[in-house]
C-alpha cells in the first residue's frame, strides 16, 4: 500500500469528476430540491419534515455515491483500465482508498450544500447538531460506495448497474423506517431490515437528529462501520490481478 | 541452445481456456532478451491469450511461464513488465498529461518521463486534450506512452500500430529498436507483414499453435520464398 498512490487516485477520480459538470451538479442539486418537493409535499405536516428531513440529509450521499461508484468502476472494468491498473505496481488497497477518499470529500460539500439549505431556507428544526449529521452523511457516503464497488461487478452493462440502485437501494429505503416506523411492519419484515445496513444508517440519523448521543447511536455507527468494511473486502474480491 | 541469462521469457507446455474453448493447446516458446520479437497470426490464432499469460493476467489451465527469472504475474514484476492491450486502456474523460501522470505516480516515475512519453509517441500537439476527443490513433498512442513510463524490461505490445500513418509507424518500429538495444526486451503482436521485416525474431502462429520460431532472414532462406507472406503461406499450408 502506498499513500502517494491512494492520493492520486483520489485526485484522478476527482478530476474526473470535475470533468463531468452535469453530474456535479446533479449531485450537488438534486437533493436539496428533493427535500424542498418533500416540505411541500408534507406542507401542513411540519412534525413530518422535522422526523425525516434531517435523516435524508445523511441518505441521499448513499444514494449517489452508489450510484457514481457503480458507473465509475464498471467503466474501470469495461474499458481496461482497470485490468491495467491490475497489472501495475499498486495495491487493490491503494484503488479502494483513492475511491473512499474522493467520494467522501464529494460527500461531505453535497451532505453540507443540502443542510445548509435544509436548515436555512427549508427551516427544518431539529434537536441535534448537524455537524453529527454531516459526518453520518459521508460514513452512508462511504457505504454507498462500497457497496456499489462490489454491485458492479454483477453488472455487464450500464443498463444493468443502473436497475441495481432499485433493486439494493430502494428496499433498505423502504424497510429502515424512513416511511414507515419499523416496529410498526410485518415481524418478518422487521427482521430483514436487522439485517440490512441502512437500518443502522437511518437509525444512526434519526438518533442524532433527535440529540439522543449515547451508546445507542455508537452502536448503530459501528455497524455502519461493519458494514462499509464488509463491503470494501468483497468488492476487493472482485477485483481481479488474474481473469480467464 | 538459448541459456536462461539470454532469455526474457520462457513458456513450457501452456494450456489455456477461454470461454470453455482450448485456446492454447500446449505451447512452449522462449522469447530472447533485447530483441524486438514479432507475435504474427490471423486473427484468433491465440496472440492476444499468449500475451496476456505472459503479463500474468490469464488464468492458465496447465504449464509455466517465466518472466525475468519468475512465475508470471509475481508481484515484484508489475514494475519490470509493461503491457499495452490492443483496445486502448485509458481514461477517456482525462487529458493525455493527466492519464500519463496518474500512471506515472503509479509507477513512480519522475514527472519530465511524462513530457518524454509523450514525444516518443509524437502526441505533443494534443497534450492538454481530453483523450475522448482524440482518434482512435492517437488514443492507441496514448495507451502505448503509459507503457514506456515505467522503463520497463519487458514491452509486451498488442498491436500497437493498428490505424497509425506509415510514417509514424516507422518512428515507432524505430522506437522499439531503440529500446531493444538499451537492454529492453519487446514482444510485439501484429498481423501486417512489412511489419513482420522489421523485427529480430518472429513468432508464427495458428489455431493456438507455435507453426515458427525464426529470424526473418531464416524463414526466407528457409522456405525459398520471394517474401515474408509466401513465407508464412507456404509454412502454414505445411502444417
Amino acid at each position: 500500500m502506498s499513500s502517494r498512490i491512494a492520493l492520486a487516485t483520489a485526485a484522478r477520480v476527482l478530476r474526473q469528476l470535475r470533468r463531468d459538470r452535469r453530474t456535479l451538479a446533479l449531485v450537488l442539486v438534486v437533493p436539496p430540491a428533493l427535500l424542498t418537493l418533500f416540505k411541500y409535499v408534507f406542507a401542513g405536516q411540519e412534525q413530518t419534515f422535522d422526523r425525516v428531513g434531517g435523516p435524508l440529509v445523511g441518505i441521499f450521499p448513499f444514494i449517489s455515491m452508489f450510484l457514481v461508484t457503480s458507473i465509475a468502476m464498471l467503466r474501470e472494468r469495461t474499458t481496461g483500465t482497470l485490468e491495467r491498473l491490475m497489472s501495475m505496481p499498486l495495491a487493490k488497497l491503494d484503488l479502494l482508498l483513492g475511491y473512499a477518499l474522493a467520494f467522501a470529500l464529494v460527500a461531505a460539500v453535497q451532505a453540507s450544500v443540502t443542510a445548509a439549505i435544509a436548515f436555512g431556507p427549508l427551516g427544518l428544526d431539529t434537536e441535534g447538531a448537524i455537524w453529527l449529521v454531516i459526518l453520518l452523511a459521508v460514513a452512508n457516503a462511504l457505504l454507498g460506495m462500497a457497496l456499489g464497488l462490489f454491485l458492479s461487478a454483477f453488472a455487464s452493462t450500464e443498463f444493468q448497474a443502473v436497475q441495481f440502485m432499485p433493486a439494493f437501494v430502494l428496499p433498505q429505503i423502504l424497510l429502515a423506517g424512513l416511511i414507515v416506523p419499523r416496529e410498526r411492519m410485518a415481524r418478518v419484515l422487521e427482521l430483514v431490515s436487522d439485517v440490512l445496513p441502512l437500518t443502522y444508517a437511518y437509525n444512526a440519523l434519526e438518533r442524532a437528529t433527535a440529540d439522543e448521543v449515547g451508546a445507542h447511536l455508537a452502536f448503530d455507527v459501528a455497524v455502519v462501520c461493519g458494514a462499509i468494511l464488509l463491503a470494501l473486502v468483497l468488492g476487493a474480491t472482485t477485483l481481479r490481478r488474474r481473469t480467464a | 541452445m538459448m541459456n536462461s541469462t539470454d532469455v526474457t521469457v520462457r513458456i513450457d507446455n501452456l494450456h489455456v481456456r477461454r470461454g470453455g474453448k482450448v485456446v492454447l493447446p500446449g505451447i512452449s516458446l522462449g522469447v530472447r532478451r533485447g530483441l524486438v520479437t514479432g507475435l504474427l497470426g490471423p486473427s484468433g490464432s491465440g496472440k492476444t491469450t499468449l500475451m496476456r499469460a505472459i503479463v500474468g493476467v490469464q488464468i492458465l489451465e496447465a504449464g509455466e511461464v517465466s518472466v525475468l527469472g519468475r512465475a508470471a504475474g509475481a508481484p515484484e514484476l508489475r514494475r519490470r513488465v509493461a503491457y499495452v492491450t490492443q483496445a486502448p486502456s485509458v481514461y477517456g474523460d482525462l487529458t493525455v498529461r493527466e492519464n500519463l501522470g496518474y500512471f506515472a505516480r503509479i509507477v513512480g516515475a519522475p514527472a519530465g518521463r511524462v513530457e518524454d512519453a509523450i514525444a516518443t509517441v509524437n502526441l505533443g500537439g494534443h497534450t492538454d486534450q481530453v483523450v475522448r476527443t482524440l482518434s482512435g490513433g492517437e488514443r492507441s498512442r496514448v495507451s502505448l506512452a503509459t507503457a514506456l513510463l515505467g522503463q520497463p524490461e519487458l514491452l509486451v505490445l498488442d498491436e500497437p500500430t493498428v490505424g497509425l500513418d506509415p510514417v509514424l509507424r516507422r518512428e515507432l518500429w524505430e522506437t522499439f529498436h531503440l529500446l531493444a538495444s538499451g537492454g529492453t526486451t519487446l514482444l510485439v503482436s501484429s498481423h501486417v507483414m512489412d511489419e513482420a521485416e522489421r523485427c529480430d525474431e518472429l513468432v508464427l502462429m495458428r489455431d493456438g499453435r507455435i507453426v515458427v520460431v525464426a529470424s526473418p532472414e531464416a524463414l526466407l532462406r528457409k522456405t525459398g520464398a520471394r517474401d515474408l507472406e509466401q513465407a508464412f503461406l507456404a509454412l502454414a499450408e505445411a502444417s
